[in-house]
């Protein structure tokens, strides 16, 4: 499926400057999209560095693990196949915490440590297993408590009630969770047998 | 209880900063050396993700650099306002699980050409809140362990997506409308 996007989007793209006598758009943007991939890649080592190594610690005291197994019934559901105090799923919990939060930044890194933990039970190294699914299913659909860089816009264009969207926010994301979860349920039904 | 909210997110890293190394110290843990142990990681991970970051934002650059994207947007709108989502809207709608800055941007344009407490002002203003920036996320974390397969990862991402949306334009339409 992100094969058939990928080259929808790169395709559609060319064909509808191409055909409006634009063609240079796409030299323009597509030189400027991989020199921005580059930046926002580099603006991560810092931030991976810092989580990292503040995770690093937890790790050896003990916290992580503990994270995991305070938290051991619902993870049970959703990872079935995970062993109940593995590292990946203390990374996991703390970068849905992070998400829930609103903390981005922070989020990203123990996303990506999850990830790596992932990776070392994965039997086809190339292709995604069904708990890194899942895991990025409830990432993406995560409810969010506070949408922070909203507010602030809304309150610098003079908004009556900049925190007014806090409410329909908590709950919009809600559904979308819910439907993650559910979602990912059917997936993978289908595709275990 | 935003308020609560706002304090809880503005503590949330001190206090991570605070609590993680005095308890991982008096729990014996060397916790300089583990720290920057740690950390070595994060250049790894960063530069395993350029390949993957530069492949999706070329595209999605492309895409909507060329007019492309205004065009769906266009061809959808009947579809759209048949299911009760207001057209002004809908650029965002598409943009945001591409491009999150670029959602950003058309969530500022809409706040602010509608102003902030109009209808499209808080809907807008709610979506920009609601979803991810699910082509990202994908992109990022499968690179960083070098997954090209994602089986059935972006149809849950999407599916989280239009959920979000489709409850957003109805929470609103309750509460707002």
């Amino acid at each position: 499926m992100v094969n058939l996007v990928w080259l929808a989007m790169l395709l559609a793209g060319i064909i509808v400057a191409a055909s409006q006598g634009k063609i240079e758009v796409v030299t323009s943007a597509s030189l400027e999209a991989a020199r921005t991939a580059v930046n926002l890649a580099l603006e991560l080592v810092g931030l991976m560095a810092l989580w990292l190594g503040l995770l690093r610690i937890a790790e050896e005291a003990g916290l992580v693990r503990l994270l995991a197994r305070a938290l051991k019934p619902l993870t049970r559901i959703l990872f079935p196949e995970l062993p109940p105090d593995h590292p990946a799923l203390g990374a996991i919990l703390m970068n849905l915490s992070a998400n829930i939060l609103g903390l981005g930044n922070a989020a990203t890194p123990f996303g990506l440590k999850a990830m790596q933990e992932l990776q070392k039970l994965n039997p086809s190294p190339e292709e995604a297993t069904p708990a890194m699914c899942t895991f990025l299913g409830l990432n993406t659909g995560c409810i969010t408590l506070l949408p922070a860089t909203i507010i602030g816009i809304r309150a610098a264009a003079n908004s009556t009630d900049p925190t007014i969207i806090v409410g329909p926010t908590i709950l919009s994301t809600g559904a979308s969770m819910l439907a993650a979860i559910l979602a990912d349920r059917l997936f993978r039904r289908a595709t275990l047998r | 209880m935003t308020g609560l909210i706002l304090e809880l997110s503005r503590w949330a890293i001190p206090f991570l900063l605070f609590f993680i190394p005095s308890l991982g110290f008096l729990r014996g843990v060397r916790v300089y050396e583990a720290f920057v142990a740690g950390a070595e990681d994060g250049f790894k991970v960063a530069v395993k993700i350029i390949p993957f970051l530069v492949g999706m934002l070329v595209a999605i650059g492309v895409f909507r650099a060329s007019g492309a994207m205004d065009l769906l947007a266009h061809a959808l709108d009947p579809v759209l306002r048949l299911a009760g989502i207001p057209g002004e809207v809908l650029p965002l709608a598409i943009l945001r699980p591409l491009s999150g800055g670029g959602a950003l941007g058309v969530a500022a344009e809409l706040i602010s050409e509608y102003g902030p407490d109009s209808f499209i002002g808080r809907l807008a203003s709610v979506m920009q809140g609601s979803t991810d920036t699910t082509f990202y996320v994908l992109t990022v974390y499968f690179g960083s362990v070098g997954i090209r397969r994602y089986r059935y990862a972006l149809a849950l991402g999407l599916i989280a997506d239009v959920s979000s949306l489709l409850a957003a334009v109805a929470i609103c339409r309750i509460m707002f409308g």
